[in-house]
C-alpha cells in the first residue's frame, strides 16, 4: 500500500542509541531502576539517613565538665529538653506556629478561592505573579525590610499617626505578651512577618484543591437549598481541606524551624530554631540540639495523624 | 391545571452572545416538557434560568405564579438533576440524598428514613453507605435523581441526564423516568439533544435553535409537521424539498418537508404524487433500508422496508407519496 516500507517489521535502527531503546523496551524494569536509583539513593542515604543520624544524637548526652559527647544510650538529654526553660521555648514556638497557620489560612482562603473560581487569562497570570514574586527576592532582604517597616520610626507608625490612630497602636503595644516597645521588637511583629513570608505556601495548595472542585457541586448544593454559608461548610470547606492541611504543614513546620525571623524581629526570647542554632553552635551541645529538632517532627506526625482521623484526606 | 413555569419574552445575553433571545413558553403543572436542540441553542441556559443559576437580562419568569427573577436557587422549590450528576464526592450516598433535607434542618432520623425511601424508589436500596466513586454511571444517575426527588420539588429539571449512559441503559432509564413522572405527578423539564429521547418521553417539545424556540408542540406535531427547515432537519431528519420541486408538485410555499418513511419506491397509486430520480446511495439500517434518491440535484432519503428489494445505485426510480404527507413550511 505504501511505497515507503516494504517489510512489516522495520529494520533495526543503527547505532548504540537504537540498541539501547530496544533493550529498555524489552526490559522496562531496568529502565525504571536506572531512572529511580539516583533520586532514591539521594533521598534514602543523604536525606533520611542523615536525619536518622541526627535523631540518634539525641539519645547521647554531653559531659557537663569536659563538654565532650558521651556516646552512651540515655534519655538524659530528653529530661533536659523537658526542663522549664526549654518547655517555655517549645510552647512559645508551637503557639506562634499555630496562630501563624490559622491566620495564613484565613487570609489565603479568599485569595485562593478568587484565583480558582473567577480569575482567568491575565488575571490568573497576575495572581501567580503576585503570589510568587515575593518568593523570588531574598528572604533576608524581606525580613530586614520588614524591620524598617515595623520600626518605631517606620511607615506603619507614621501612617497610623496620619490617620490619628497612634493611640490604637500604643494601646496594642501596651498589652502583655503581644506588646513591646515597638512592633519590630514585639511578638506581634514576629507574627506579621511570619504570615507574610509563609502566605504563598498556604495560598497555592488551597488554590490547587479548590481548582479541583467542580463548579457544579456548588450549584448542586445551592439547588438543594443550601445557603452560601451552608455550601461553604458542607461542600467547599471539606473539599478544600486537603489543600488547607497541605498548606498548614508548610506554614506550621516552617514556623517551627525558623530561627532568622524571631532573631531579627521580636523580643529576645528564643524559638526552637534559635535554640537548635545556639545549642549546636556556641554551646556545642549537639545532643540537645538534636532533641530539639525531634520536637517539630513529633508535632507534625501527631498533627497529620489527627488530621487523617478527622477525615481531612477523605476527599483526595 | 395551573401553570408551572412561565417565560414571558425572556432573554439571557452574555455580552454580544444571545444565549436565550425572547423566549415565550408556558409549562403546565404535571407536564413532561422537553427542550430539544443542538448544543449552544439556549436550551440549557433556559433550564439554568428556571433553576436560578442564571438571571435573565430581559423578560419575566414565573414559577407557580411567583416571580422568579432575583430569587436565589436555594429559595426555589425546584431541583435539578445535573448532566454529570454533581454528586458530592466526600459524602456517602445516603448523605448525598439527604443533603437537601439536612440543609433545611430536617432531623437526622427523619431524613435518613426519607433518603432510604428515595433510594428504594430509584431501585438502589442498601447502597446508602457507599461513596459516589464506587458506583457505575447508571447508578450515579439514579442517586442524582433520588437526591433531587427527596425534596419533593414542584418542578424537576433534568439537564441531559441520560447523555453519559450507554444505549441499553438509556432506553431503560427513559421508560423508568416516564413511569416515575406519571406516578409522582411532578412537572419534569427535560433538556436533551437527542430527538428520539424527546419524542418518546415528552408530552410537549420545544425545539430550540440560536436562542429561540423554533417550534413548540406535541411530539407528533413537531415530528410530522415541522414548521421550519431547522426543525425538519433536526427532528426525525425529514427531507426538505427545495423551491424547484415544490413548484413542480404544486405547493405554494417555498419549502416543504417530507418524511422518509412516507415515501414509497414504487409507481404512484391513485391521488399520490410522484417524482423521478436515480438512486445515489443506500444503506441497511435493520428494519429499513435507507435509500437516497437524486431528484434534479436534490437528495431525498427514502425509508424502504427491509423486506423489499433495493434498487441498484445509478438505476432510475420513481418515488411516490400521498399529497397530505407534504408539509409546507413557514420560512426559508
Amino acid at each position: 500500500m505504501t511505497a515507503v516500507t516494504e517489510n512489516i517489521v522495520l529494520p533495526d535502527r543503527r547505532g548504540p542509541a537504537g540498541r539501547l531503546s530496544d533493550f529498555f523496551w524489552k526490559h522496562p524494569h531496568v529502565l525504571l531502576t536506572v531512572l529511580l536509583a539516583p533520586p532514591l539513593l539521594w533521598l534514602g542515604v543523604v536525606y533520611v539517613g542523615s536525619l536518622f543520624a541526627l535523631l540518634l544524637q539525641s539519645f547521647f548526652s554531653i559531659d557537663d565538665f569536659s563538654g565532650l559527647i558521651n556516646y552512651e544510650f540515655t534519655f538524659a538529654t530528653y529530661r533536659q529538653l523537658l526542663s522549664e526553660t526549654n518547655l517555655d521555648i517549645i510552647l512559645r514556638t508551637v503557639s506562634m506556629a499555630a496562630i501563624v497557620t490559622i491566620a495564613s489560612a484565613l487570609i489565603a482562603f479568599p485569595i485562593a478561592y478568587y484565583a480558582a473560581r473567577y480569575a482567568q487569562g491575565k488575571w490568573k497570570v497576575l495572581f501567580y505573579l503576585g503570589v510568587m514574586l515575593p518568593l523570588w527576592s531574598s528572604y533576608l532582604v524581606k525580613i530586614y525590610a520588614w524591620k524598617l517597616i515595623l520600626a518605631k520610626e517606620g511607615i506603619v507608625t507614621w501612617f497610623l499617626g496620619k490617620l490619628h490612630l497612634q493611640w490604637l497602636l500604643d494601646a496594642w503595644l501596651s498589652l502583655p505578651v503581644v506588646g513591646g516597645n515597638s512592633l519590630s521588637v514585639s511578638y506581634t511583629g514576629t507574627f506579621i512577618v511570619f504570615v507574610y513570608v509563609w502566605l504563598p505556601f498556604m495560598i497555592l495548595p488551597i488554590q490547587a484543591a479548590l481548582e479541583r472542585v467542580p463548579g457544579n457541586l456548588i450549584e448542586a448544593s445551592s439547588d438543594l437549598g443550601g445557603t452560601p454559608a451552608q455550601t461553604f461548610r458542607h461542600v467547599l470547606f471539606p473539599l478544600a481541606l486537603p489543600g488547607i492541611v497541605a498548606g498548614s504543614i508548610f506554614t506550621f513546620s516552617l514556623t517551627l524551624g525558623d530561627y532568622i525571623i524571631p532573631q531579627i524581629i521580636g523580643s529576645s526570647r528564643l524559638f526552637i530554631g534559635q535554640a537548635v542554632y545556639a545549642q549546636q553552635g556556641t554551646a556545642g551541645n549537639i545532643p540537645l540540639a538534636a532533641a530539639f529538632t525531634v520536637v517539630p517532627i513529633v508535632i507534625m506526625g501527631a498533627y497529620l495523624f489527627v488530621a487523617k482521623r478527622m477525615g481531612a484526606f477523605d476527599a483526595l | 391545571m395551573s401553570t408551572a413555569v412561565l417565560f414571558d419574552n425572556v432573554s439571557r445575553h452574555f455580552g454580544a452572545v444571545r444565549a436565550v433571545d425572547g423566549v415565550n413558553l408556558e409549562i403546565a403543572e404535571g407536564e413532561f416538557f422537553a427542550m430539544l436542540g443542538p448544543s449552544g441553542s439556549g436550551k440549557t441556559t433556559c433550564l439554568r434560568l428556571m433553576a436560578g443559576f442564571e438571571q435573565p437580562t430581559g423578560g419575566h419568569i414565573e414559577i407557580f405564579g411567583e416571580t422568579a427573577e432575583g430569587v436565589p436557587p436555594y429559595r426555589r422549590s425546584v431541583n435539578t438533576v445535573f448532566q454529570d450528576y454533581a454528586l458530592f464526592p466526600h459524602l456517602s450516598i445516603l448523605d448525598n440524598v439527604a443533603y437537601g433535607l439536612m440543609v433545611k434542618g430536617v432531623g437526622r432520623e427523619e431524613r435518613r428514613k426519607a433518603a432510604e425511601d428515595a433510594l428504594a424508589m430509584v431501585k438502589l436500596p442498601n447502597y446508602g453507605s457507599r461513596r459516589p466513586g464506587q458506583l457505575s454511571g447508571g447508578q450515579r444517575q439514579r442517586v442524582a435523581l433520588a437526591r433531587a426527588l427527596v425534596n419533593k420539588p414542584k418542578v424537576l429539571l433534568l439537564d441531559e441526564p441520560l447523555g453519559a449512559l450507554d444505549l441499553k441503559l438509556r432506553e431503560q432509564m427513559q421508560e423508568e423516568l416516564k413511569t416515575l413522572q406519571k406516578s409522582l405527578g411532578i412537572t419534569f423539564v427535560f433538556v436533551t439533544h437527542d430527538q428520539g429521547e424527546a419524542l418518546s418521553m415528552a408530552d410537549r417539545i420545544a425545539v430550540f435553535n440560536d436562542g429561540r424556540i423554533q417550534q413548540l408542540g406535541s411530539p407528533e406535531e413537531v415530528y410530522k409537521q415541522p414548521k421550519t427547515r431547522f426543525v425538519a432537519d433536526f427532528v426525525g431528519s425529514s427531507n426538505v424539498l427545495p423551491a424547484k420541486l415544490c413548484q413542480k408538485l404544486g405547493v405554494r410555499s417555498a419549502y416543504a418537508s417530507l418524511r422518509p418513511e412516507a415515501i414509497a419506491l414504487s409507481a404512484p397509486g391513485e391521488g399520490a404524487l410522484s417524482l423521478n430520480g436515480t438512486v445515489s446511495a443506500h444503506s441497511f439500517l435493520g428494519a429499513v433500508n435507507r435509500v437516497v434518491v437524486d431528484v434534479d440535484g436534490a437528495r431525498i432519503a427514502v425509508a424502504s422496508p427491509a423486506a423489499l428489494a433495493v434498487p441498484k445505485v445509478g438505476s432510475p426510480v420513481t418515488i411516490s407519496f400521498a399529497a397530505h404527507e407534504l408539509h409546507p413550511m413557514e420560512d426559508a
